[in-house]
């Protein structure tokens, strides 16, 4: 059946579209926008008044944990998509850490098979860059990219070693695919739970200096430049490396970056409570890291906003500081805390869908969204003014591990559509 | 007059006159300790558990005696890490003990932040008898109870606490203990083992001992972690004993009659000289006496008055 969304404000980036319109939806596509009150009547269209809402195109995250296959019980497929379909994402990426690893094609199909089956949303496997991540041996980037992998990845772990990731960007630019880069140097982080300052010593908790991100942003950077390699970084959370990547991009570097709404929200005061809901990685940093982040938003250094969505079991996050895992579980609340940048005068409102949609399109080589007749129908609509306090009790995602329980905020995803079917209704 | 909080987990949660009421009880409490029948029956009735992850034996003990003296019922578990981390989580532990109605944990465990996880779910007292390298309140308290016995006061003294800063729950808790007394402290080590920020803990920073010691009214040695050779952070021993050790020509640089302390074990010729550990002016062993009144202290605290 066709859906008429009626009477919201259009925020269609790419087409330069922010007014009030109706949009029709067909067949999985984009029909038709402007006024369409001739169909108001129509008994076989379903009518969803969007009135006083946004309507953009379906929101992208480029960086999710999905955790299937191997770690079920923190998140599956079917979970992880109805999770980031309740935050307001039609497209999400997934990282490879998975066990077995995604390091060949057939996790790649197996991903792509449950996703089919179970998902709420498209999912977009990213592969690894080495073999079980281990940072030896390359994958056969070529393969898993004809499975569906459009850009490879060790999240979670760095590519230490220079020369291999010399020839990562080397040979995924034979296929024209993107490598993307968690930057931490291993001997400067080693043992680190949290941000190192004045915090971690009170807390007597194991810092991680912001220069272990700033020296892996500057030598993938210099990588880039040596192979024309297509460089993504993940996470970006420090001062130095918004620096880097400001400077990497004003002399021509093909690099994007990207950041997640923790470290433009929170900082490592927030560890205090030795609260590991908090304990993610990067750390969060310094209030001072926290402005140059959101500077480079705002000034385009940091082209994506991504959620690094990494759920836990309750169990493994009800342990000692030093020993529960990294992660905050972050596709539900991920659009309304960066609507907080607007609220602030930071950003506009376009830009932050830019960096939702549009931009991590682009980072990752995907065709670009757009609410212009003939796309593909992924649709968010925001209710902008829609103001909730968070409750970790109403999270759909199997981790509820959340850094913002109780936490109030304006504008959340109240409808999403994938492909021209409901995924979410709030 | 009970403390008002349920645990004690650190310093920081102490105000001024928080301390000095434990002090006073300490000073009330420690005749117990030199009477023939060493015993009053404040606590008796109580269960105490002293849960110990990492190895000790003069807190445990310390922490033992006191409980008895108090007589209460004392029952001592070690618990390697190594257990924690393969087999029954902390929490499960706790939960464990206090299903047997123990009245107070004290916990030592190499994970900062360990006490206040377990506080949080627990009915029992909690006291933090150290955790990793955050705090060690008890110390810090007894710390300053032989200082304010050998000094008189506290307000406008100067302390240098000299060693391995970054690694140090003793450091951090006599930084805020001190501070919350009036005392203007000195912090003093290799760079690599100060820690990043501790100025924002209200401390000067020196890597110099020849300038920290000056003129100061007490000097704390830390001890050396010995294992801790090899990991880059100094080159050895013998640079560091050369270069940090206290000896007496160093002792002379602070003012006349400071006095010596150290949390203890010490490591005799590394960071303290034979000569000063034993010399007149060292108070290493009332510490250790003092200890036992200030944990008396904080245990009777904790329970009277409540259920």
């Amino acid at each position: 059946m066709s859906i008429l969304l009626k009477g919201g404000r259009v925020i269609d980036p790419v087409s330069n579209i922010d007014k009030v319109m109706d949009i029709l939806v067909e067949g999985g596509v984009i029909a038709e926008a402007g006024d369409l009150s001739k169909y108001y009547k129509s008994k076989d269209i379903e009518i969803y008044d969007a009135s006083g809402k946004a309507v953009t195109p379906g929101l992208i995250d480029i960086h999710a944990h999905l955790r299937e296959p191997g770690f079920e019980y923190k998140e599956d497929i079917a979970s992880g998509t109805r999770a980031a379909a309740a935050g307001g994402f039609t497209t999400v990426f997934c990282m490879p850490n998975t066990n077995p690893v995604n390091d060949n094609r057939a996790v790649t199909e197996y991903i792509l098979k449950q996703a089919a089956e179970s998902g709420a949303c498209r999912v977009i496997p990213i592969g690894a860059i080495t073999k079980g991540s281990l940072g030896a041996l390359l994958t056969e980037m070529g393969d898993m990219s004809e499975a569906g992998c459009p850009a490879f990845s060790d999240d979670g772990k760095p590519v230490a070693s220079s020369e291999v990731m010399r020839r990562a960007l080397e040979y995924a630019k034979t296929f024209g695919l993107t490598i993307i880069s968690h930057c931490e140097d291993p001997a400067l982080s080693a043992g680190g739970v949290m941000n190192e300052g004045a915090v971690s010593t009170r807390l007597g908790l194991k810092g991680i200096p912001s220069a272990a991100e700033d020296v892996m942003v500057a030598r993938d950077i210099e990588l880039a430049k040596l192979t024309g390699g297509r460089l993504h970084l993940a996470h970006v959370s420090t001062a130095g490396s918004v620096g880097h990547v400001r400077r990497a991009k004003a002399a021509g570097v093909s690099v994007t970056a990207e950041t997640c709404p923790h470290y433009f929200t929170l900082t490592d005061e927030a560890v205090s409570a030795y609260n590991t809901n908090f304990k993610v990685n990067p750390p969060l940093r310094t209030a001072a890291d926290m402005e140059a982040v959101i500077s480079g938003l705002a000034d385009g250094t940091l082209d994506v906003i991504a959620t690094d969505h990494a759920p836990h079991a309750a169990s493994e996050k009800a342990v000692e500081f030093d020993l529960a895992p990294f992660g905050i579980s972050g596709f539900e609340t991920a659009l309304a805390l960066s609507l907080r940048l607007v609220e602030t005068g930071r950003l506009s409102l376009k830009e932050v869908i830019e960096k939702l949609t549009v931009n991590p399109a682009k980072a990752l080589g995907m065709a670009v969204p757009s609410l212009a007749p003939g796309a593909r129908a992924d649709v968010t609509v925001i209710d902008l003014g829609l103001v909730r306090t968070f409750d970790p009790a109403d999270m759909l995602s199997k981790g509820k591990n959340t850094a913002y329980a109780g936490m109030t905020l304006t504008g959340w995803p109240v409808a999403v559509m994938c492909g021209g079917a409901w995924t979410f209704k709030a | 007059m009970p403390l008002k909080q349920k645990d004690l987990l650190g310093i920081e949660g102490l105000d001024r006159s928080d301390i000095e009421h434990i002090i006073a009880t300490a000073d009330s409490l420690k005749e117990v300790s030199t009477r023939d029948i060493k015993k009053v029956p404040a606590l008796r009735g109580k269960t105490i558990v002293n849960l110990f992850y990492e190895p000790s034996t003069r807190t445990r003990t310390s922490f033992e005696l006191a409980g008895k003296r108090l007589s209460a019922d004392v029952i001592n578990m070690s618990v390697s890490t190594s257990s924690v981390v393969k087999g029954e989580t902390l929490l499960d532990t706790v939960m464990n003990i206090e299903a047997m109605n123990s009245d107070i944990i004290i916990i030592r465990h190499s994970m900062s932040g360990a006490p206040s996880l377990i506080a949080k779910e627990l009915k029992s007292s909690v006291i933090n008898a150290g955790d990793g390298a955050h705090e060690h309140p008890t110390q810090a308290l007894l710390d300053l109870y032989t200082i304010k016995e050998r000094l008189g006061r506290t307000d406008g003294l100067k302390v240098a606490i000299v060693g391995d800063i970054a690694h140090s729950r003793v450091a951090r808790s006599n930084i805020l203990c001190l501070n919350k007394m009036g005392v203007e402290v000195r912090v003093c080590g290799p760079a690599t083992l100060i820690p990043a920020g501790i100025e924002e803990m209200g401390v000067e920073v020196y890597y110099r001992p020849e300038e920290a010691l000056k003129d100061v009214d007490a000097i704390m040695m830390l001890r050396i972690q010995m294992e801790r050779q090899g990991s880059g952070l100094f080159p050895g021993v013998r640079e560091y004993s050369r270069l940090f050790g206290l000896n007496e020509a160093r002792v002379r640089l602070a003012k006349e009659g400071a006095i010596i302390m150290h949390p203890g074990p010490i490591n005799r010729g590394v960071e303290i000289s034979p000569a000063v550990a034993d010399g007149p002016y060292s108070v290493i062993l009332d510490q250790v006496t003092n200890g036992v009144a200030v944990r008396m202290a904080v245990l009777y605290l904790l329970s009277e008055g409540r259920a």
